[in-house]
């Protein structure tokens, strides 16, 4: 009881949890969410872009890696590729303190090698000219970054990162 | 907002959208690449004058067209990068390849 009215004081703890298709105008929505979601904790700019961009990473990993949609589509809005599998990326998000941990989850192809996956520059699909950076901005935007996978098991992405970095800018309690 | 393309003095000008990830990463280096099929282009020019963000795709187009014009002696250059792109091409190592300018 006493750790629950402590966790209280310390301001602000929420949750976010969401399901998309694998398609790629989700990503810029799901950067979105994220984005929206940890303004009430007042991130500065930095961290707001550190955040897209690891989310942006990890939504575009599970589309085109996971589930294979390479191609831009908008449903109803383009013609639609030749081959869209059907398939759901999951998001969830939670803030404990000024802790904000991001959770991407698909039930796509998974990872060979995940410490191949993690080389800068690495990528399985050059053709695409996808630059293989991906898990590289991950790692540099985020304080942590696990990755759990296995071939045909799908690919989850656990990230958190401290925000609000600015002591001096709190308020007094 | 689409990419918008204007070709001045050999040098093939882009100018990025708002936001670039990768549902718009492939249309812009398609359309990139039809003008370097088309004119005798020297140099590309990215700018970034209206781009709030941008992830590993941005890297995509700019390494892609890179390959493609450095071997014929073409360079590549960026203006108007705002400090979260910068850090983008640094970690990335793309300004090792690209000419960062104000």
């Amino acid at each position: 009881m006493k750790q629950e009215e402590k966790k209280i004081s310390r301001g602000y703890d929420n949750e976010l949890r969401m399901e998309f298709d694998a398609v790629s105008c989700n990503e810029s929505f799901a950067r979105m969410a994220v984005s929206a979601f940890i303004a009430p904790l007042n991130p500065t700019m930095e961290e707001m872009a550190d955040v897209k961009t690891a989310v942006s990473e990890a939504v575009t990993n599970a589309i085109i890696h996971g589930y294979g949609n390479v191609q831009g589509y908008i449903p109803g809005h383009m013609q639609c590729p030749r081959e869209i599998s059907v398939g759901k990326v999951r998001m969830y998000c939670r803030i404990e303190g000024d802790v904000l941990a991001v959770e991407i989850e698909d039930d796509g192809q998974g990872i060979d090698n995940v410490e191949q996956a993690l080389e800068p520059l690495f990528t399985t699909k050059p053709e695409l000219e996808r630059s293989g950076m991906g898990f590289a901005f991950m790692e540099a935007f985020m304080d942590d970054l696990q990755i759990l996978s296995a071939p045909g098991r799908g690919c989850k992405i656990v990230m958190e990162k401290k925000l609000g970095s600015m002591p001096w800018l709190e308020e007094d309690e | 907002m689409e990419a918008d393309f204007q070709v001045i003095d050999n040098y093939l000008m882009v100018k990025m959208p708002a936001e670039i990830d990768h549902h718009q990463s492939g249309a812009i280096s398609r359309k990139a690449d039809s003008f370097l099929l088309r004119d005798s282009i020297q140099g590309i020019v990215f700018d970034f004058e209206d781009t709030k963000f941008m992830d590993s795709s941005g890297v995509g187009i700019i390494m892609g067209r890179y390959k493609k014009i450095s071997c014929l002696g073409g360079r590549i250059f960026a203006i108007h990068a705002d400090r979260q792109i910068r850090r983008i091409l640094y970690i990335s190592g793309l300004s090792k390849i690209v000419e960062i300018m104000e």
